[in-house]
């Protein structure tokens, strides 16, 4: 781990994004602001596919639950408190990330892959069919959150240049919380058990609890970026639950390389850019994004993240295996 | 519900789950035998509706689209697992998510190119567009039951196929291990092609039976592939009995499911599942 060689391109990035306001276009502003919302959200998929092994198909579930606990814990007329209805739909995605995880983690494999897919579908029904989040069509947010503490209001999110850089700051406390977790003996853990369940196991870890707790926490993750997702656009919709927005981030992460943090925030800011290159191009840049997916899988095995070390060893000369 | 409505519902769940049988019977197969997740499983349902919409459309008859379809489906299949399926065998199951993910992008835009985003309707053949009058007030379209039939037929063929023939002695020995099948000098990657057309000519043709009764629409695919994947995991991979079972019980959960308790019927197959897997994780019927 050469954390400290690798910091200053990090740095570097860090200041280029904080720049995006100071260009005063509120297009810009709101777009970069997104892609960092799903930077958070790739990076606690990250945490299950990259460093544990979990291949999570729901992950978009915590997404959509915590983005509607925002929009039907604030009242119709008035903000509600940040910091009431951060931590309640935070806490309402983890429960519901512990609850789902008491049952999917008992499978492997495959079944994972279908299981976490099909629970995060009971949660896409569940908004879309009941009149809890407003059925079909969704619902408002109308809004957002004050920071007001005892009447002194550090921060103000409906500002849009505020509430990027609280965007931004959380995107920082999320790496940065995330890369100390990883440094613990509970991500050590987590580590061991991506590369050999079972020999963890027979070392004496019961596996299942930690694999719980890591299901939990990026349940809790994935739901703070559904929280913010929700406070920066204003609108939630069944569709944030749906299984393509699960596999849109699992493509982020991928597209970043699995098992590294600062990979999944580039894997993000690759596939908006992907599909606002391909959208200009033409209206039907679906068509495009799969050809480029179906090809990086075909000839491209190890994702995007892959391609200097191929370089390098084209250059060697060697052997390119 | 008095006796006639609950009799509707009961033929409507029978054939609703042995359609689904059709779907999650290559999908199991696939799972199973190649140890493949196929995420584009449920574009051949909506390739076969499409299908049966534009032969339809041509021949002026389903009889004679599905008689068309079935062997560009075949076809179709047997492409699919040359060009792209038998690259993936040995990659993990990540990368074949991604690969299915990306064609389920490219069929869905293709169909959006080639036929459109409209909702089509397919007309039922005129020798089965009839109903059966059970009382006054209720009566029974002939059509649903000959889907039942037809289904049933397939999957006493299927059985046949997989039990009695040779054909299938060596799909079930591949099921168990690949290794053995190869020493024994029999060709394994002709039989996987196999398999697959299979998998994705049941898919398609469950799309073109179900396509007089829920018509055409975009992303049709989608919603089946989902509740297959629940049929798997019921039935246990690699199991077509289990397949069997599971889409009969997700068949009747979700047909009463909807009646009874209407609000909640998007979620009714999945507490299903969850209770099965609580109760097996491996699924009802394991592999073999």
């Amino acid at each position: 781990m050469n954390a400290n060689a690798s910091l200053i391109p990090k740095l570097v990035a860090l200041a280029i994004v904080a720049c995006v306001p100071l260009s005063g276009e509120s297009f810009y502003i709101e777009m970069v602001g997104k892609v960092l919302v799903m930077a958070i959200f790739a990076m606690s998929l990250d945490l299950l596919v990259g460093f544990t092994g979990l291949v999570s198909f729901g992950h978009a579930a915590y997404f959509g639950i915590a983005a509607y606990a925002v929009a039907i814990l604030s009242p119709e007329y008035e903000a509600a408190s940040l910091w009431y209805v951060l931590p309640a739909s935070v806490g309402l995605s983890a429960l519901a990330a512990f609850v789902i995880g008491l049952f999917v983690l008992r499978t492997k494999g495959i079944y994972f892959i279908m299981v976490t897919l099909a629970f995060a579908q009971m949660a896409y029904f569940i908004f879309h069919d009941t009149p809890l989040g407003g059925g079909s069509d969704g619902k408002y947010l109308n809004n957002k959150p004050s920071a007001s503490i005892f009447g002194w209001e550090p921060f103000d999110l409906t500002n849009e240049v505020h509430m990027f850089y609280f965007v931004l700051a959380v995107l920082v406390l999320v790496y940065l919380f995330l890369a100390r977790v990883l440094q613990s003996p509970f991500g050590r853990v987590l580590v061991g058990i991506k590369s050999n369940e079972h020999r963890m196991q027979s070392l004496g870890y019961y596996t299942f609890r930690y694999k719980l707790g890591a299901f939990t926490l990026a349940g809790a993750l994935g739901g703070l970026a559904g929280f913010l997702y929700a406070v920066l656009s204003g609108f939630v919709t069944p569709e944030l639950l749906s299984w393509h927005e699960s596999g849109n981030v699992l493509l982020m992460v991928i597209l970043g390389g699995m098992g590294n943090l600062a990979g999944a925030i580039a894997g993000a800011f690759a596939f908006e850019a992907m599909r606002e290159i391909f959208a200009d191009i033409t209206k039907y840049w679906q068509l495009l994004m799969g050809g480029v997916i179906v090809a990086v899988v075909l000839f491209l095995p190890g994702g995007l993240a892959g391609v200097p070390g191929r370089i390098k060893r084209a250059l060697q000369g060697g052997d390119a295996k | 519900m008095d006796f006639a409505s609950f009799l509707i519902q009961t033929l409507n769940s029978l054939q609703y789950g042995l359609l689904l049988f059709l779907v999650a019977s290559g999908l199991t197969l696939v799972f199973g035998i190649m140890g493949i997740i196929n995420l584009a499983h449920g574009s051949f349902y909506m390739i076969g509706a499409y299908l049966a919409f534009v032969l339809t459309s041509a021949t002026g008859s389903l009889v004679l689209a599905v008689v068309l379809g079935i062997p560009l489906a075949l076809a179709f299949g047997a492409f699919l697992e040359w060009a792209l399926f038998s690259h993936l065998y040995k990659r993990d199951h990540l990368e074949q998510v991604l690969l299915t993910y990306g064609l389920i992008l490219i069929f869905e835009q293709l169909r959006s190119l080639l036929v459109g985003d409209d909702v089509h309707g397919v007309a039922i053949p005129a020798f089965l567009d009839a109903s059966i009058q059970l009382t006054e007030v209720m009566s029974y379209p002939v059509y649903r039951l000959a889907i039942s039939a037809i289904c049933i037929v397939l999957a006493v063929a299927l059985y046949y196929l997989i039990q009695r023939t040779r054909l299938g002695m060596m799909i079930r020995a591949g099921n168990d291990d690949r290794g053995m099948v190869e020493a024994l000098g029999i060709n394994i990657n002709m039989i996987y092609r196999v398999v697959f057309a299979l998998g994705v000519a049941l898919a398609a043709l469950a799309g073109m039976l179900a396509a007089p009764i829920s018509s055409v629409f975009p992303n049709m695919g989608s919603h089946v592939l989902i509740i297959s994947f629940v049929i798997v995991v019921i039935g246990g991979i690699g199991s077509v009995w289990g397949a069997l079972v599971a889409a009969l019980i997700v068949g009747f959960a979700d047909t009463f499911g909807k009646v009874l308790v209407p609000e909640l019927s998007g979620i009714v197959v999945y507490v299903v599942m969850a209770v099965v897997l609580l109760w097996r994780p491996e699924g009802i019927l394991k592999k073999g």
